[in-house]
């Protein structure tokens, strides 16, 4: 690599720095990020009380409102709240991983393969997509989730199945106007092969819609898979699930208000957190549609 | 524009083959055998057997495709076990009431959101401004149902301004249903007093359902707003003296409209498709409410009527954005 083009990737990797530097959202959005991956890597250690969250019972101390030894409160099994919120995050972000991982992984080989090649694949392709879009995800996954039975690995099946054809919509944009700019047109011309192009050309400007997009859909499908939780078809009570959690705390709502108040408040931040960082990295990584 | 509309209503043939397609495939990968769900929990091998034959369960799967298919057509989706009723006849029942909570937080979404949208593009970068961001940012990341509950607890538990849960109180008759959605119901028969008790049911979870729609139109409307009162006719109407007021509502709001329109109809489909959660903690009883009863008796012929129901809805409110985008912006109808 030639020392110039070395500069140029720095002096782009410090303008990029710099604008999201001047983002105080997208600032918050990375420490909230930050915040929760440390939670998910080391969750079991920071607890206070790991076993509360592996179906431990202290029935002398249930319900006991927010507290010094007890800072979220305690459940209907005396359990510690904090404890079993701050454990739950791992179960969180790895169900929004495998999501947003499964929907690219589907979605933007078929994008790619729309918007570069054209023709009929590209047709067949975004009908299919179409009739996907035709239906809101959450209620198809609904419908999936009813068939395979509740719990929490049929949600993420479900969820993934349903969340390809926003990566083919994106990325079959991206491919299709790729496709002639000028550079494309000449490394053919100059008998560039199909993979090629494709590898050097299309995909790495595929990237930053990409990552922003996925920053985005961590959050919303974390939020849809605790939503499945919350109805009842998630994972199952004693697992220590966000959004479990708030449907069990639903019976003891007015008066243990806490109980649903932590677990729901965990998953705001954490979709927050992720939206926050999406936007601050559409701002740097896209600035020509950056919100003005 | 007729070629142009008739192509638009192939495309929903298509679209709704599609749908069908999904739905049939979805309730062919129960991995337990439909028979037995269908013939209960005490069957014997042999009524099983009958049960198979009798739902045509043992033909191929083209055959029971086609089956399927003409059922459809004739709305026969099957029964559910919850009600004892038709799937059909429970949707017909249970949809207006979502329609009325889905209508009623769009309402709400376009009443909030514009004008704040207009707030903050006026006020931009104030601390008016960033206060609607961050309201916007937080609407979209708000669970639903959690949000639900905190309004429940602030307004119903604490303050008593609205009632908790339900459509109407058991005491009150409902009025006569013409369309079903009690509200509307009320007005046309006049009573007002009905009218005032099911807004009081209705305004807390049709608000909770219109908070990510109020954070997208904001979103969207502040930033067209900018966008507009920064373009040279803008500027030239001010240096002529057009008064302020006059610049943003009659100049400015005209043309930032047109993007919003689009948001507001984008919306409405994730509205319908997330009403299940708001359904769920309001104990509103629409078919997203049905939906997940069903779901969780794992009774899935409901919910399968319920993803048909939505899809169609989602389908024919898309087509009428379609039309009225391509009515008023001819550029549009060439897509």
């Amino acid at each position: 690599m030639s020392s110039s083009l070395y500069e140029a990737r720095m002096r782009r990797l410090r303008f990029v720095v710099w604008t999201f530097r001047g983002s105080a959202s997208g600032l918050l959005g990375l420490a909230l990020v930050a915040a929760f991956l440390l939670l998910a890597a080391f969750g079991p250690m920071i607890a206070p009380y790991p076993a509360d969250a592996t179906g431990a019972m202290h029935l002398a101390q249930r319900l006991q409102p927010p507290s010094a030894a007890h800072w979220f409160g305690t459940d209907e099994m005396g359990c510690d709240i904090l404890s079993r919120v701050v454990i739950g995050t791992r179960t969180s972000l790895w169900v929004g991983l495998v999501i947003t991982a499964v929907a690219s992984l589907i979605g933007v080989p078929l994008g790619i393969a729309a918007g570069y090649l054209g023709g009929a694949p590209r047709a067949v392709i975004m009908r299919v997509t179409d009739v996907f879009l035709s239906v809101p995800g959450l209620v198809l996954a609904l419908a999936i989730v009813s068939a395979l039975g509740p719990g929490v690995m049929h949600g993420v099946v479900a969820l993934s199945l349903v969340w390809w054809p926003g990566y083919v919509r994106l990325i079959e944009a991206k491919a299709l106007t790729l496709r002639s700019e000028p550079y494309v047109e000449a490394a053919r011309t100059m008998g560039a092969g199909h993979a090629w192009v494709l590898v050097r050309h299309i995909l790495p400007n595929c990237v930053s819609p990409l990552i922003v997009k996925a920053s985005m859909d961590m959050g919303l499908a974390i939020l849809a898979v605790a939503s499945l939780g919350f109805i009842g078809l998630g994972a199952r009570p004693p697992a220590p699930e966000w959004g479990a959690m708030v449907s069990v705390a639903r019976s003891y709502m007015p008066d243990w208000w806490w109980y649903s108040f932590f677990p729901g408040l965990f998953i705001f931040l954490t979709v927050l957190g992720f939206n926050l960082f999406g936007d601050g990295l559409r701002d740097m990584l896209d600035p020509r549609s950056a919100r003005s | 524009m007729l070629r142009w509309v008739a192509a638009r209503l192939a495309l929903l043939g298509l679209m709704l083959g599609g749908l069908v397609v999904i739905t049939f495939v979805v309730s062919n990968i129960t991995p337990s055998d439909p028979a037995a769900l269908a013939a209960g929990p005490d069957a014997t091998r042999d009524m099983i057997e009958t049960v198979r034959r009798e739902y045509g369960l043992d033909r191929p799967l083209p055959e029971q495709f086609l089956r399927y298919v003409t059922d459809l057509a004739q709305f026969r989706m099957g029964r559910a076990v919850q009600t004892g009723n038709q799937v059909s006849d429970d949707l017909a029942r249970y949809f207006p009431a979502t329609m009325e909570l889905v209508l009623l937080a769009t309402l709400l979404s376009v009443l909030l959101g514009v004008p704040l949208g207009i707030l903050g593009a006026v006020r931009r970068n104030r601390a008016l401004d960033h206060a609607i961001r961050i309201l916007a940012v937080s609407g979209v990341a708000l669970p639903a149902f959690w949000a639900a509950l905190l309004l429940q607890l602030v307004f119903a538990v604490h303050l008593g301004w609205l009632p908790t849960s339900g459509q109407l109180s058991v005491a009150t008759a409902p009025p006569m249903p013409i369309s079903g959605m009690i509200l509307l119901d009320a007005l046309i028969a006049g009573e007002l007093g009905v009218f005032r008790e099911a807004w009081s049911y209705a305004v807390l979870p049709a608000f909770v359902l219109a908070l990510p729609s109020i954070a997208a139109i904001v979103r969207v409307c502040r930033a067209e707003m900018i966008e507009v009162l920064g373009a040279d006719h803008v500027t030239a109407a001010r240096a002529h003296g057009v008064s302020g007021g006059r610049v943003v509502f009659w100049l400015a709001l005209k043309n930032a409209m047109l993007p919003t329109l689009a948001m507001i109809g984008l919306r409405l489909g994730w509205t319908l498709g997330s009403s299940f959660l708001v359904e769920t903690v309001f104990d509103w009883p629409g078919i997203g409410l049905y939906a997940v009863s069903s779901a969780i008796a794992s009774d899935f012929k409901p919910v399968m009527g319920v993803t048909l129901c939505i899809g169609v809805t989602f389908m024919l409110s898309n087509l009428l954005i379609d039309l009225a985008y391509g009515w008023l912006d001819p550029r549009t109808r060439s897509a």
